[in-house]
């Protein structure tokens, strides 16, 4: 039975000890078996966890932005595939519907992902388009009061186990690109699984084939045209959201490992922590993760505000806070030497994950790009620099 | 200030050419021109609903209530009267 929200703090505190007790010590055989066991994910969502930033009517825990980011912190800091559950099945899917849903899709299929029952994954990335995603080349017709949706996904997140999908697809002569909800037992839906993956491969990433599939007029999500501008936007501003608390998450498991061996490891008579160069290293990291989570903090306040400029903060933290994941993990594996460098210690697998923060929902040359054109308008003070 | 004058700012404050390049009518639909990208129709809408005081539901989310400054004001004003 989920909890309900009379108190954010002890569920976090509850969260901590899951992750410590269910998550992080199984961390790198999820890897090995490519799979978050399902008995894993029926667990969270029984404990809410699959519904954290859910409303309580929607069976959610109804924890506010702040909440709910500190809450991906600490799956974050577990195992990323289990926060890249939340991502993709609370956030990209079940947050759109709650927004963009009808009542009939909201029942159908927002109420099963907080009950754990079902795990949806947002289908918009292809085999040649990725950041560039309002080209998709998937394709739809109107037959009838149906849609024929045909294309192919890739790089889809949980898809190997997904319930069902939102797909993204443009109409063949108007372009105009559109959401539909497409359940994965459907006639022409084929799945196969990609494998060699760099990491995160708990994530069952799949490739996703559309034959001819055809969907009735109540799975369309939103309004036609509006599936980009509207619902990926929608969805990706959520991803974002998640995927900076993730790397503020990754950056401080790096840390606490790093302080710990520092610590604890003597090399020429001395705790290594005694070295300048290593308190330099350990300081930046402090710092690094202290500014990234007050971006993510911020992203999160401005959330709870309806402030226009908080999807611009969101794409802010999500681009500092995986890039300082990265340089934290880079870190770590440098403080701990060949250790570092040995699976025996989860830094070795941090520094691989921290990789996938700087592409998924956008690559930090994408966020770069958007967080620019932001400045260039905020920043440009003609009147008053006249000199140029 | 106008509802048509606040709306010409908050474009004029998100655009994707510069305003000191480009210059737009009340008609002129601004996507169409590329003067804003895709990003804005998202903030424009999380704008519409902490100024005005509204939210906006899924069956209002159609590019033609957002792409020209006349459709825009004319959307609020109607959710604003109807409200």
């Amino acid at each position: 039975m989920a909890m309900t929200k009379n108190n954010p703090q002890s569920i976090l505190e509850e969260v901590k000890q899951f992750v410590d007790e269910d998550i992080r010590p199984f961390a790198a055989d999820f890897e090995t078996q490519q799979a978050l066991p399902r008995e894993l994910i029926q667990k969270m969502g029984r404990k809410g966890y699959l519904a954290a930033s859910f409303p309580e009517e929607f069976g959610g825990l109804g924890l506010d932005p702040l909440e709910y980011g500190s809450l991906v912190e600490e799956f974050g800091k577990g195992a990323l595939s289990t926060a890249m559950l939340l991502t993709v099945s609370t956030g990209l899917v079940g947050e759109t519907l709650i927004r963009w849903g009808t009542d009939y899709q909201q029942e159908k299929y927002v109420l099963p992902i907080a009950r754990g029952e079902k795990i949806g994954a947002f289908a918009l990335t292809e085999p040649g388009v990725g950041s560039g995603a309002k080209d998709v080349e998937s394709a739809y017709v109107k037959v009838g009061d149906n849609y024929r949706i045909t294309g192919r996904k890739k790089w889809i997140s949980f898809g190997e186990i997904a319930d069902f999908f939102i797909v993204i697809a443009a109409e063949q002569s108007s372009k105009a690109v559109s959401a539909f909800l497409v359940d994965r037992k459907l006639e022409g839906v084929n799945i196969s699984k990609m494998k060699g993956l760099l990491s995160c491969a708990a994530s069952q990433l799949a490739d996703i084939e559309l034959t001819g599939v055809e969907v009735g007029p109540e799975m369309m999500v939103g309004k036609e045209g509006m599936g980009f501008a509207g619902i990926a936007n929608f969805a990706l501003d959520y991803g974002r959201f998640n995927v900076a608390w993730m790397g503020v998450g990754l950056a401080q498991e790096a840390l606490d490992v790093m302080v710990t061996y520092a610590r604890k490891r003597s090399q020429s008579g001395q705790k290594i922590f005694h070295h300048q160069l290593i308190k330099g290293i350990i300081g930046d990291t402090v710092t690094n993760i202290m500014a990234a989570r007050s971006l993510c903090k911020e992203a999160a306040r401005m959330r709870i505000e309806n402030h226009p400029d908080a999807a611009i903060q969101t794409t802010a933290a999500k681009y500092f806070s995986s890039t300082v994941a990265n340089k934290a993990a880079a870190d770590a594996i440098q403080v701990l030497g060949a250790n570092g460098c040995s699976s025996r210690f989860p830094v070795e697998r941090l520094f691989r994950e921290a990789k996938v923060l700087e592409i998924i929902e956008g690559t930090s040359q994408l966020q770069q790009q958007m967080i620019a054109l932001y400045g260039a308008n905020k920043y440009y003070q003609p009147k008053r620099i006249k000199e140029i | 200030m106008s509802m048509h004058e606040q709306i010409r700012n908050f474009i004029q404050d998100n655009l994707v050419v510069f305003d000191d390049e480009v210059e737009f009518s009340n008609e002129d639909n601004i996507f169409e021109l590329g003067f804003v990208n895709s990003l804005f129709a998202m903030k424009l809408v999380t704008y519409i609903e902490s100024e005005f005081n509204t939210t906006i539901e899924s069956d209002e989310m159609d590019i033609n209530n957002f792409n020209t400054i006349d459709n825009i004001v004319n959307f609020i004003s109607s959710k604003t009267v109807y409200q």
